[in-house]
């Protein structure tokens, strides 16, 4: 049977005729030789979608009025206890920053996602775009034939590349582990070599009569990136089969478990900034049960990801980032849930020059009955972006001029050596 | 008869229209738009408007682009007011028309046709409420699109349409402009009065004064914080109950007012600030509740932006990029000379206030009938585009593409009188498509890149697989199999597609492929054409309006 795939090869004979020079690959391809320090730096973004409860995961208060039902265990950092809903992740403390007094003032789902995206507060005026867009508009790759921008998130919206452009969107992996959607031609080899001829004309013909207008377009600039990762050796890194089952079990039999070994297959072949998201934190009704059945997927993920990272020398060249909306609320209300908490969460960062076996901030272990207290040493997100664009090598202070010619810095406050080692 | 016969009848009928189109006799088409009365002219204000930019342009010393075809003017039409490029059925109807004036004829139809009123709406809805889900239950965005629907249909006069939706009383789903009030609900249960001042001065208004909630504008010193508290303070006795929306005291209670926390003061001593408009304060009629008095401003006859602003967006929305740029941050209209805004916000006035005015008028004017930049020096391309001297060129919103996708994968046009199932499927469709090609967003008048996403979908995707396959009843099936020949094959398809005739060298490019295929049996020449179909999907002039 004829494949369908477009092949390399007939690509290369097909672009070879000086007409359809536009379809030519890049030459170069693999981008990942390097390890350690050397290398290029990527950021893995795991983000909790809903609101992951701090109080269920990094931050327990167990036998406090705020505590509920869980309980917390013992880790490989002397003094850090954290739920044991993340009993491999204890294991994993020892390579983490754990920051348990992030702020923020958005409650609501998508202002809260967008801030703490992009380290803006949303704007009804101007759309900023998430610190992934920004990274990699910023850093070039020009032996990357798949994108620099990663989303691992079925079903849900991608990061967006705000007044950057939505040439800075994520690209979006429905299935991780599974071939990715839409890149194999649907006809046979003979007949996709005739639809680009086709196209060829028609698009010769558009160009020749609006120069300025094709060159504004990037038609053709797109249709030759479309086609070079069409045909690029890079798409393995989408690929589990090459893994290794015990690995794979490692990650944990899920979609979030295969996003996280796919992100470090991209990562490892040069991709920026990837992001996978595990969604089901918004625990309203019966958090306990929502937060530790989302915690049993996380915690074998995340603890095999920063393992596996190390084990590959690729943790130096990559910071993971493991970070949701809000938290939740002290309180549990009626249904045994909580609710959304803006005024303290926690987060987790791992790899690159971030402190190690480090805690950050101390929350209260009481109800706050009005307005909720700061914690002890808060870090706001903003100075979270700054640093890890810092850490990545871009200089946080540079100002973009919006689309309406409002100058922006990349972001919203300086980098903080204090969560550096 | 039975099922059978029923279906086989059916089919029959579906083929026998089919072939009408494609041959290009338009005998039983839909009956052509009746003449314009005196009363319904807009001459003189197209020929005003024209005159503006003839003017404009010998001053800045340019030559504009040559006119462009009528196909090319009925391409951007329907792609301005139903979201998609013109039917088959609809090309040939309008090109068969040799009654007088036949653009503003077909104009005045298209205004009055359901597909109008429901994108129009839709467009309009992520103006008044962006493109958030906003509070659950609260916020019903299908009822909002309805009844803008419901008001399109009417041809009501906008200012009606701003005055309800800011004074709104009611439920959100029994009055459904009360949920651009509701948009604004916040999780803690109160109206945010500020997303709402905001809101209000951008969408009816066309100015940004966001900025003056913390601190007086940094760009724009007309603005000034006070100015933006006194109109958020309009919405200040707004409340949600299980009635609904309402500015009333309840539960004996007094109308809670508007307070600002100054930083760094204590929240509890927040000051009270009262309502105030920030220009013109005589517009204000003296009774009425707040937000009514409000609406009654906003709309005042001797408000240029409220006339200034709704022309801006009408224009954006027929050339896909508005006059000023962005939507809603247009200049002072005191430093504004008279501009095509305030001829078209005169016309807007003077004809009730109606959206289809300033739609009629931009599309009779010279710069919607004037080819894309023509000039060989691409300086003077872009300087004819900024000028208005060409059409501009302008990428086609993802929803714009899946209309066309869809259109273009059928003869007849997809509109009420489609069957049920046709129409299903133009829903899901669209739906999905948006989904992996990303949406638009609430500026979706700014001009957006295209992303490699983007180009894989479409040339590998589902959609133009499926639209583009000879298949039972599909386009090009029935392109295939009712054109009398090899021409005629390849023209109904650039027709569907791009809404003009091949040029010579295309047409020999693609008769050659068919001929050859003719040797290798017909399932070859069912390929033949689904690769046309496919190339033309995925050329740039489909994906761009020109």
């Amino acid at each position: 049977m004829e494949s369908l795939i477009l092949h390399r090869r007939s690509l290369l004979q097909l672009a070879a005729t000086p007409s359809l020079s536009f379809l030519l690959p890049a030459l170069n391809t693999r981008a990942a030789a390097r390890r350690g320090f050397e290398r290029p730096k990527s950021l893995i973004v795991l983000w909790m979608n809903g609101g992951m409860s701090q109080l269920e995961s990094w931050d327990p208060h167990p036998r406090s009025p705020s505590g509920g039902e869980t309980q917390e265990i013992h880790t490989t950092v002397p003094g850090l206890r954290i739920a044991s809903t993340l009993p491999q992740m204890a294991e994993q403390m020892q390579h983490c920053l754990l920051i348990r007094s992030v702020t923020s003032k958005e409650g609501d789902h998508e202002r809260g996602a967008a801030f703490v995206r992009s380290g803006y507060r949303p704007e009804p005026t101007l759309k900023y775009p998430t610190l992934g867009a920004v990274i990699v508009s910023e850093l070039a790759a020009p032996n990357l034939e798949i994108p620099p921008y990663i989303s691992v998130a079925p079903r849900l919206a991608v990061p967006e590349g705000g007044y950057l452009g939505n040439a800075w969107n994520a690209f979006r992996l429905h299935q991780p582990g599974k071939a990715v959607s839409n890149l194999n031609a649907p006809v046979p080899q003979i007949r996709q070599n005739r639809r680009l001829e086709n196209l060829q004309l028609l698009s010769q013909n558009f160009t020749h009569a609006h120069p300025a207008a094709a060159q504004q377009t990037l038609h053709d600039d797109l249709t030759q990136k479309a086609l070079r990762m069409m045909s690029s050796e890079q798409l393995n890194a989408f690929q589990l089969d090459d893994e290794p089952s015990p690995l794979k079990q490692a990650y944990g039999n899920t979609e979030f478990g295969r996003g996280c070994l796919v992100a470090r297959r991209l990562v490892e072949t040069g991709v920026r900034v990837v992001e996978v998201t595990l969604p089901g934190f918004d625990t309203h009704i019966a958090n306990h049960q929502g937060q530790s059945s989302q915690c049993q997927i996380l915690d074998p993920a995340l603890s095999t990801l920063i393992s596996d990272l190390r084990q590959r020398d690729l943790l130096q060249s990559t910071i993971v980032l493991c970070i949701s909306e809000f938290g939740r609320t002290p309180a549990i209300n009626p249904a045994g849930g909580r609710d959304h908490w803006p005024a303290w969460f926690s987060c987790l960062i791992a790899g690159g020059n971030f402190r190690k076996a480090a805690v950050i901030g101390q929350t209260p272990a009481d109800i706050p009955s009005a307005d909720p207290p700061l914690p002890t040493d808060p870090v706001t997100v903003p100075e979270i972006c700054a640093t890890i664009l810092d850490q990545l090598g871009i200089d946080s202070s540079k100002e973009l001029t919006t689309p309406v010619g409002r100058p922006i810095r990349l972001a919203d406050a300086a980098p903080s050596t204090r969560l550096l080692q | 008869m039975n099922l059978r016969q029923w279906l086989v009848l059916a089919l029959l009928g579906l083929l026998l229209s089919a072939v009408v189109q494609i041959s290009g006799h338009v005998d039983h088409s839909p009956p052509l738009p009746p003449p314009i009365t005196p009363e319904q002219q807009l001459r003189q204000a197209v020929s005003q408007l024209d005159e503006w930019f003839t003017n404009h342009w010998q001053t800045a010393g340019i030559t504009p682009a040559p006119e462009t075809s009528d196909l090319a003017v009925f391409r951007r039409a329907s792609l301005a007011l139903f979201g998609s490029s013109p039917s088959l059925e609809d090309l040939r109807a309008f090109e068969n028309d040799t009654q007088p004036d036949k653009l503003e004829r077909w104009i005045q139809q298209m205004l009055r046709d359901p597909r109008f009123a429901g994108y129009f709406a839709r467009r309009l809805a992520r103006s008044l409420a962006g493109v958030e889900q906003g509070p659950f239950i609260l916020f019903r965005r299908d009822r909002l699109t309805e009844w803008l629907e419901e008001q399109l249909l009417k041809d009501a006069s906008w200012s009606t349409i701003t005055r309800e939706l800011i004074a709104a009383e009611g439920l959100w789903t029994d009055k459904p402009a009360a949920n651009f009030i509701t948009i604004a609900r916040m999780e803690n249960e109160d109206i945010d009065e500020n997303k709402l001042a905001g809101r209000t001065v951008r969408t009816f208004l066309g100015q940004r004064i966001d900025c003056a909630q913390c601190h007086d504008h940094f760009f724009d010193p007309k603005w000034k914080q006070h100015h933006f508290e006194g109109l958020a303070a309009w919405f200040g006795h707004v409340h949600v109950t299980l009635g609904g929306v309402t500015d009333a005291a309840t539960d004996n209670q007094p109308p809670r007012e508007f307070r600002v926390a100054d930083p760094g003061k204590d929240p509890e001593a927040a000051r009270i600030v009262q309502p105030a408009v920030p220009f013109h304060p005589e517009w204000l009629p003296q009774h009425g509740s707040r937000r009514s008095r409000l609406a009654a401003w906003v709309t005042h006859p001797n408000n240029r932006r409220f006339e200034r602003a709704i022309a801006n967006r009408i224009w954006g929305l027929m050339f896909g990029r508005p006059f000023h740029e962005p939507v809603d941050d247009l200049p002072h209209p005191e430093n504004q000379t008279h501009d095509p805004l305030d001829l078209l916000g005169q016309q807007f006035r003077k004809h009730g206030d109606r959206l289809s005015t300033l739609v009629r008028i931009i599309a009779l004017s010279k710069p919607f009938r004037l080819g894309t930049p023509g000039s060989n020096d691409p300086a003077e391309q872009i300087r004819q585009s900024r000028l208005w001297a060409a059409f501009p060129l302008v990428r086609l919103r993802p929803e714009q593409v899946i209309g066309s996708l869809f259109q273009a994968g059928r003869i007849r046009s997809v509109d009420q009188n489609s069957h049920p199932l046709i129409r299903l499927m133009r829903l899901t469709f669209e739906n999905d498509f948006i989904q992996d090609y990303g949406d638009a967003g609430e500026d979706e008048l700014i001009p957006q890149a295209a992303t490699i996403s983007q180009m894989l979908l479409k040339m590998n995707g589902r959609f133009s697989q499926e639209l583009g396959k000879v298949d039972l009843l599909t386009g090009p099936a029935q392109v295939l199999a009712l054109s009398p020949d090899d021409s005629a094959i390849v023209e109904n398809s650039f027709l569907m597609c791009l809404s003009r005739r091949p040029t010579p060298q295309e047409m020999l490019h693609f008769q050659k492929q068919l001929q050859q295929a003719r040797k290798d049996g017909d399932k070859q020449r069912e390929a033949v054409v689904e690769d046309l179909f496919w190339a033309l999907f995925n050329t740039p002039e489909f994906a761009w309006n020109h």
